[in-house]
């Protein structure tokens, strides 16, 4: 048997000791009588973070305590769907009371291995195509439930025509590559002709992309549109750039963007959206199954509007509308 | 380590062992520094999931995910070979433009399948526990690809195409057809990205058109951090160090998901991905220096 020595040789056999040592020493000791809910999320992100620390608050709220009464694991895939998969197994592994998945492909991965154990998706956009859920009203048989992002981009639409009337065409940059995104531009090819406005796509794949594709809308739009695209709000210091540089009024579909130079936005932010699912993932703890929760939408809306981002794209923002804010921005452009 | 995400790491590796196999035959092999992995890991995922989706037999799907991926490695070698295109280049080029190719073939850049009859799915009905009989059918298909690449590269056509790699003037001066080699090379690496990842969307339960991000860094980290602990001298060595390398690789994120117990963070998973993998190397060769310390040198 030489060549079965030569191949096991002394090498491979100290780290594979090594790795079975380590393994040993990681194995986690399971704590009696508290509840424990295992997160995820695909990639940092500052509206997934929201979504996460919004999750985290209500289940205090809710009276459930880290390190109380409550165990709370918490990882995040990094950007790459190879380790979202290996942490849904982890996670299965250290059977939870809850999983919660945060964007798609990580709430896919929860539940391709969950087996039964109960899965909170949030900031999916259309759970019914990402076959998380079989419709947003019925939920009967499935251990899967949660709130999607799904922006109302009719009134989206609507908010840019009030701001900027005589908008003709209007621009959106998107990752075609994000199914959050896809669908969602679906949604304002649908409704941006109801206000009169022709649409004039420009996508992404990656983040150094969005400053090129933002300067490629000028002169061919009269407002730009951001959907709650990841690559382009990671990015979005460069869109507004340009908006300043060639007076494009900037309109955003999440609130968190307009402190970083949109216009507008009517939406609402990913904290509450992490507050609604907490409270899914509360319920459930307490004893309510998700087949009897549907998916839901998100509940409020919210304008927020920066009037010195107006200025700097050389638009005046409406009094009524500014009264009507829910927050008015006031940093300095 | 849970048992079932200790196996999760196992299956993980057994489905990029495929990915190591093929950046051993275009990087080591052919010498032929290939970034197409990245896009034909989702290509054959993407190809896969269209197919299941629309009611083809799931065996025949992955098939024809390797095939659709084959073409991709052409492309590539095409580029190459007959364009006069840096290698690198040329895979540069192909891999940008199978963005674009695979959001076409899928029609939106997230197909699920979840509930969908998958090749994984008469093992729901076995005795064994899911998170066993998964590895199980990958450790056969990769037992599969490992037996044809072992014999494959020991053949007449295999001989011929190391010798493309290795010196390609003599190889041209032998008779052989060196443009022809690459193409066939580049096809079978990309062939088996492909499956591959068809073999990844069908575990995962969906395929994603950004999950090829990164695919070509861990097919990399796999075949080097192997050859570093077994340091190859023939091609069974080397396909062995393709797995070891892949599994310890998977096996390493396993170990840095479960390292908040000394205060790391989700944040830092990266860090200590990479951490563990230079201390999975490294560690055997302090171990013979060590060794040869405690030795009285007999010189």
């Amino acid at each position: 048997m030489d060549f079965m020595r030569a191949y096991l040789s002394k090498n491979i056999v100290f780290s594979v000791i090594s790795i079975i040592i380590a393994v040993v020493l990681v194995t986690p000791t399971h704590a009696a009588g508290k509840k424990h809910v295992a997160i995820t999320q695909i990639v940092e992100h500052p509206a997934l973070d929201a979504v996460n620390s919004g999750i985290q608050d209500e289940l205090i709220a809710q009276g459930f305590v880290k390190g109380k009464n409550l165990k709370l694991t918490f990882e995040s895939a990094q950007g790459s769907t190879a380790t979202a998969a290996q942490i849904a197994k982890k996670f299965v592994g250290d059977s939870p009371d809850v999983m919660v998945g945060i964007a798609t492909p990580s709430a896919q991965a929860l539940a391709a291995s969950a087996r039964g154990i109960p899965i909170v998706f949030a900031a999916v956009t259309d759970p019914v195509s990402a076959k998380l859920v079989k419709s947003m009203q019925d939920n009967s048989g499935s251990s899967i439930t949660g709130v999607s992002d799904l922006s109302p981009i009719d009134q989206h639409m609507a908010l840019i025509k009030q701001v900027v009337p005589k908008t003709q065409r209007l621009g959106v940059i998107y990752n075609s590559g994000e199914a959050n995104s896809a669908s969602l531009v679906d949604l304002v090819a649908k409704y941006a002709p109801q206000q009169g406005f022709s649409l004039v796509k420009a996508s992404v794949a990656k983040t150094s992309d969005v400053l090129s594709a933002a300067r490629s809308l000028i002169g061919k739009v009269d407002a730009i549109y951001i959907p709650t695209d990841n690559t382009v709000v990671s990015a979005f210091e460069a869109v507004v750039k340009v908006s300043q540089q060639a007076n494009i009024p900037l309109f955003a579909a999440d609130t968190d963007s307009v402190k970083r130079g949109a216009i507008a936005a009517l939406g609402f932010n990913y904290y509450d959206l992490g507050r609604q699912t907490g409270k899914m993932v509360a319920d459930i703890l307490k004893g309510k199954k998700p087949s009897e929760i549907p998916a839901q939408g998100v509940t409020d809306t919210e304008l927020h509007v920066n009037p010195a981002a107006a200025k700097s794209m050389n638009v005046e923002l409406p009094a009524e509308l500014i009264s009507s804010a829910k927050k008015v921005v006031k940093t300095g452009f | 380590m849970s048992t079932i995400a200790f196996f999760g790491a196992i299956e993980s590796g057994l489905i990029y062992s495929l990915v190591a196999f093929a950046v051993y035959l275009s990087f080591r092999i052919l010498d032929f520094p290939d970034l197409t992995v990245d896009g034909s890991f989702p290509m054959g995922a993407a190809v896969c999931a269209v197919l299941i989706v629309s009611g083809i037999n799931p065996w025949f799907a992955t098939v024809a995910a390797f095939f659709a991926s084959c073409c991709a490695g052409m492309v590539t070698a095409w580029l190459n070979v007959k364009l006069g295109i840096l290698n690198l280049l040329a895979s540069i080029l192909t891999m940008i433009a199978l963005y674009s190719i695979n959001l076409r073939i899928m029609g939106k850049p997230n197909i699920a399948l979840l509930g969908e009859k998958t090749i994984l799915s008469p093992t729901e009905t076995w005795e064994l526990p899911f998170y066993l009989s998964i590895p199980f059918v990958f450790t056969m298909i990769t037992l599969l690809i490992f037996i044809g690449l072992y014999w494959f590269l020991r053949s007449q056509k295999g001989l011929a195409m190391r010798a493309t790699g290795a010196n390609s003037k003599m190889a041209k001066a032998q008779g052989i057809n060196t443009d022809r080699m690459i193409i066939l090379g580049m096809a079978l690496s990309n062939g088996m990205v492909g499956l591959a990842g068809s073999l990844f969307a069908q575990s995962q339960g969906s395929a994603d058109v950004a999950m090829g991000v990164g695919v070509i860094v861990i097919g990399l980290a796999s075949l080097i951090g192997g050859e570093a602990l077994l340091t190859p001298k023939n091609i069974f060595r080397a396909l062995c160090a393709c797995v070891i390398g892949a599994i310890i690789y998977r096996l390493a994120i396993a170990l840095a998901l479960n390292s908040d117990f000394i205060g790391l963070q989700a944040q830092d998973l990266n860090l200590i991905t990479a951490i563990l993998v230079t201390f999975a190397i490294v560690a055997p060769k302090f171990k013979s220096k060590f060794a040869n310390k405690v030795k009285p040198n007999r010189d």
